[in-house]
């Protein structure tokens, strides 16, 4: 490789331009909780960014790496333990990831782009995209701080205004021209939506027509053009539309004939307020119900204090109004109801032994007005754990109890929350022990990783049509059968928990984890009676849907519930030529009734370009969003077929694009793996996705953990998956202030990204990984002591407690700035609440769980990430 | 001339084959309906509001969903009487159908009662079209296997 280096004078391109939606209705309110919109940093930051390459290391690092801990290493070729020598990178626009061999290529490029004057950003970033790299030589492929999405290659009016990358991603941001081009490149082409993410501004329109196409009934949105004053293009159909007389008038600058300055065509995300032509019924209000587990084994682990306790202090925050109603049911081998009437002195119960054929005993006091009853109901919450303590009962009738919650909710709809313990052992939906534990860490087949009865999804479709969402959250320490059971959240659009092995005592992790889960989830924002349709360019179909819902029909989802925590993923296809357009446009409009009792439709439309050549789909490919559709299609596949197969087909992806930009580009060395700039985490991504939970083998994963990850893979949001696959590590022990972000007189530091292997942790640094839902620290046995002291207020290494899960609040410099790098960590997600921090030093439990993180290492029935590059470079010359 | 149980068989096939044209005719329009339900911009004005046109046609493609089971058992049902009749041949052509009626029915997604379409994986464009496909390929076996019995028929009667 070419090791010579120039600086490099490319004109900067600004990574983050302002994507937020930019309030201004006067006629709206703003609604959206406070959670801070994660692009602000990016903006904040602007194109300052002076980098710490990653190829040097950090101030302080010695440059001796520590003895293994105890894991095997892959034995390194020659020319990939060749680093080149650590030198400051001139360049600040590129965050100093430039690795050699790409200078002289790109000074040329410069010098085009200069001559070619201000033009040069668009194809300058084409360049850096398609740069071939190979993989088996870069060892530093990493960019020093997580990547921001590729921005399409739109024209700068366009990309101010299109869609959040967080809520809408396409995988391609250069949309293919026909199928067979689209076949050449061997990605797949797909969006992945966040589509009720908790926005800090968002334009509320309040008006009587809502102004949409009349053939195709897309929303009117910022890339629609205006004939003239009065007509209107649509941008996914192509009818010429009439504007009516009310949208002349601009309520934002009070003027009128200025049509295309009203909020819906300056913001592609905005929210209706619909009027009565978009109501089957009137708005419901919001209903809470909750199913609880009170036999031998819920009592047991105690989850019931822990729930009462959280519920009793978040009771005022639970989205709603006046109207909203909440029940409890509680079940073993028979079913409880709680008559909570108000004028009832205390909360009466009454039991249901019929599990054969269940009925509702009262009609209208098990439901009740949670402002009218509220006294009733923190009483019953104040009595519920204390009233099963010396229960035998073992059995437990899950099925028969959701059958009771259906028939008590389906007259308006709402929210079920159902809390188990075990595997359901009486009535209808029992279901029996299915996995071998011998076979956990087989390599051979998994079985068993579909439902074994079809009543959980048939009980889910009934719901479903009956506006009920159903939560589950699984605490158990035994095999529960979660494949059958998540079948009832699946298809109603609710969400799934699991806390193995809870106990509020003995494992107090997940009891933290367990307070925190319900803490948001309690709060959280919700939207009732909800359908999402997403239409797109004529042209364009959509091909499947992954994630928690009914398909009701080709582009029409019905979710029940709808979460801001939820995400969606669409697998798409070109059914016609893209030829006689260059913009191809999606949109998803999602209409829900809030928990105020409101009906409103939120609208994100996201504008992208076609392009005709394929060296421009592969410039444009999100590998992020990439991965995260593999893995959907992965779990299907693994589902419908066989895990081995699904392993395959992730492999065989890899595999297939490769050797597509092989065969493409006749103009690059036959040698090596070699991967346009854009593409080169891919093989990355897909290892670290054959090793999490849901689709390793090999190693010991119990049944439903493995299907518990596949849950959570199909519906979670991008960023939630991307940190669950791949987290962030970074060396925290000596973070400087150099290079980094001063954010309202705070100074948060900014390490570089590490790579996920034990070759870059020493024994003389302290480690954080970042996960999403959990954070490890990672502390070495010859950390300084400094650290310890100042940061977590210990003397020294050998008095760390085992199990620290919070970072002590001390008052010294290094303590604030690493408190303020976590904080900012946290801000960066979507879930705030979804924190924890382990401890974990070198002979502590938590070990295996954050050594399992570093995919790129070998384990022992897993490729380390170097075999992989070479497993599928033999692939390719097959 | 004579009428044996052959001719019989023969006849009987010739209209039980009637049907399953008009069955897998059913099969073709339901799954084509499912399919091009958005392209109907009475229905998208408003999502949620069901009207009568789409109950009607929700009514349909579920009848033609349960007649899947009618289908298969009318198939067994006479190819058992060939077997009676000693109709190698028609038995023999009979064959690959009923290997994969039995295969399709083996495959089925978990399920409590009869059936064999799952509402939540209808949806997928790649079962929608190996469903559309199938029901065409059935289409074109049965109206080929109808003028075979035809001309079985006639055979049989003027041959014995």
């Amino acid at each position: 490789p070419l090791i010579c280096k120039f600086p490099l004078t490319a004109p900067s391109f600004d990574f983050a331009s302002d994507r937020r939606c930019t309030s201004g209705d006067s006629s709206s309110t703003t609604t959206g909780s406070a959670s801070p919109v994660p692009n602000s940093y990016e903006s904040l930051e602007g194109g300052s960014y002076s980098g710490t390459s990653l190829q040097s290391p950090p101030a302080g690092v010695p440059a001796k790496l520590a003895p293994p801990f105890g894991y095997n290493y892959p034995t390194m070729h020659p020319a990939y333990q060749q680093n080149p020598a650590p030198k400051p990178d001139p360049s600040p626009s590129h965050g100093g990831y430039n690795p050699p061999g790409y200078q002289p290529y790109s000074q040329v490029l410069t010098l085009l782009s200069s001559a070619l004057g201000g033009l040069g950003g668009v194809s300058e970033l084409e360049a850096e995209t398609l740069r071939p790299v190979n993989l088996l030589q870069e060892r530093n492929i990493l960019p020093p701080k997580r990547a921001p999405p590729p921005e399409p290659n739109l024209s700068n009016d366009l990309r101010k205004v299109n869609c959040s990358p967080d809520t809408f991603r396409c995988t391609l941001t250069n949309i293919p021209q026909t199928q067979a081009l689209l076949n050449k490149a061997r990605l797949p082409l797909g969006l992945l939506l966040h589509p009720f993410r908790d926005l800090t501004q968002l334009p509320v329109i309040t008006s009587n027509t809502i102004v949409r196409c009349r053939s195709c009934r897309t929303y009117i949105n910022p890339f629609v053009s205006f004939l003239d004053q009065r007509r209107w293009k649509c941008n996914l159909c192509y009818r010429v539309n009439d504007v009516p007389d009310e949208f002349m008038y601009n309520p934002v600058t009070r003027s009128y004939g200025e049509p295309h300055k009203r909020p819906e065509v300056q913001n592609s995300t905005v929210e209706f307020i619909a009027s009565s032509d978009y109501m089957l019924r009137p708005p419901q209000p919001a209903l809470y119900l909750f199913l609880l587990d009170v036999s031998h084994n819920a009592v047991e682990s105690g989850y019931l204090n822990v729930f009462c306790q959280s519920l009793l202090d978040n009771l005022e925050k639970l989205p709603g109004d006046t109207r909203t109603h909440i029940g409890f049911v509680t079940f073993d081998s028979t079913v409880h109801f709680y008559n909570l009437q108000e004028g009832l002195s205390q909360p009466q119960m009454l039991v249901v032994s019929d599990i054969d054929d269940v009925f509702i005993p009262t009609h209208d006091s098990l439901l009740v007005n949670l402002k009218e009853s509220k006294e009733l109901v923190k009483d019953l919450l104040n009595a519920l754990p204390g009233m099963f303590t010396h229960t035998r009962e073992t059995q437990s009738a899950l099925g028969p109890a959701l059958q009771a919650a259906y028939k008590l909710m389906s007259p308006t709809g709402g929210r079920v929350s159902v809390f188990q313990t075990q595997l359901p052992t009486l009535g209808a939906g029992l279901l029996q022990s299915r996995e071998d534990p011998n076979l956990r860490s087989s390599t051979k087949n998994v079985q068993h990783l579909g439902p074994a009865t079809d009543f959980y999804k048939k009980l889910a479709l009934d719901c479903s049509g009956q506006q009920i969402g159903v939560d589950l959250f699984l605490l158990s320490s035994q095999y529960s059968d979660l494949a059958s059971l998540a079948c009832v959240s699946k298809y109603s659009a609710g969400s799934v928990f699991y806390y193995p092995s809870f106990h509020h005592i003995h494992n107090t992790a997940q009891r933290q984890k367990f307070q925190k889960d319900l803490q948001r989830y309690l709060t959280r924002k919700i939207g009732f009676e909800a359908v999402m349709r997403i239409r797109c360019t004529k042209g364009l179909s959509i091909h499947t849907f992954h994630g928690n819902f009914f398909v009701r029909s080709t582009d029409l989802l019905s979710l029940a519930n709808v979460n801001p925590d939820s995400g969606f993923a669409v697998q798409m296809s070109i059914e016609e030529s893209l030829a006689d357009t260059s913009l191809a446009c999606f949109q998803a409009a999602l209409l829900y009734t809030s928990s105020k009792g409101k009906r409103r439709i939120r609208v994100h439309t996201l504008c992208l370009p076609v392009v005709s050549q394929l060296s421009e789909v592969f410039a444009g490919a999100d590998i992020q969003a990439i991965s995260c559709l593999l893995a959907n299609m992965a779990i299907d596949r693994s589902i419908s077929s066989s895990l081995s197969d699904a392993r395959d087909a992730l492999v065989n992806a890899v595999v297939d694009c490769l050797t597509a930009y092989r065969a493409n580009g006749s103009n690059i060395q036959p040698s090596g793996l070699i991967a346009p700039a854009a593409l080169r985490l891919f093989p990355l991504y897909v290892l670290a996705l054959l090793k999490q939970k849901a689709l390793r083998t090999g190693t010991s994963t119990r049944l439903d953990e493995r299907v518990f990850s596949m849950c959570e893979l199909k519906s979670q949001p991008l960023q939630q998956i991307m940190h669950m696959v791949h987290p962030d590590l970074y060396r925290i022990d000596n973070m400087t202030e150099q290079a980094a972000l001063h954010l309202n007189d705070s100074v948060i530091p900014q390490p570089p990204l590490l790579q996920l292997t034990a070759e870059k942790l020493t024994r003389e640094g302290a480690f954080l990984m970042d996960c999403g839902s959990v954070m490890y620290l990672w502390v070495g046995k010859c950390c300084n002591e400094t650290f310890i002291r100042d940061v977590l207020g210990f003397p020294n290494y050998a008095s760390l407690p085992s199990n620290m899960t919070e970072i002590p609040e001390l008052q010294t410099t290094y303590s604030e700035r690493t408190r303020a790098f976590i904080s900012w960590l946290y801000d960066f997600m979507l879930t705030l609440t979804l924190m924890q921090l382990f401890f974990s030093r070198d002979d502590a439990s938590t070990k295996t769980s954050f050594f399992q993180h570093l995919v790129e290492d070998r384990t022992e029935s897993a490729f380390s990430y170097y075999e992989f590059l070479l497993h599928v470079q033999q692939q390719m010359s097959k | 001339m004579a009428f044996t149980f052959a001719a019989f068989c023969y006849m009987l096939a010739l209209l039980l084959t009637a049907a399953l044209i008009f069955f897998a005719i059913w099969h073709i329009i339901a799954f084509d309906e499912l399919k091009t339900d958005y392209k109907n911009p009475i229905d998208q004005c408003n999502t949620l509001n069901p009207t009568v046109d789409r109950v009607k046609k929700i009514k349909r493609v579920r009848l033609a969903l349960k007649l899947v089971l009618p289908e298969y058992l009318i198939h067994v049902f006479f190819c058992v009487m060939f077997l009676c009749a000693a109709e190698w041949l028609t038995l023999g052509l009979n064959m690959p159908l009923l290997a994969y009626h039995i295969w399709r029915y083996m495959s089925r997604p978990v399920m409590s009662g009869p059936g064999l379409y799952d509402p939540t994986t209808i949806m997928n464009a790649d079962i929608l079209a190996y469903c559309q496909k199938e029901g065409w390929c059935k289409l074109a076996f049965y109206l080929l296997s109808f003028f075979y019995y035809l001309y079985g028929m006639i055979y049989v009667l003027v041959s014995s």
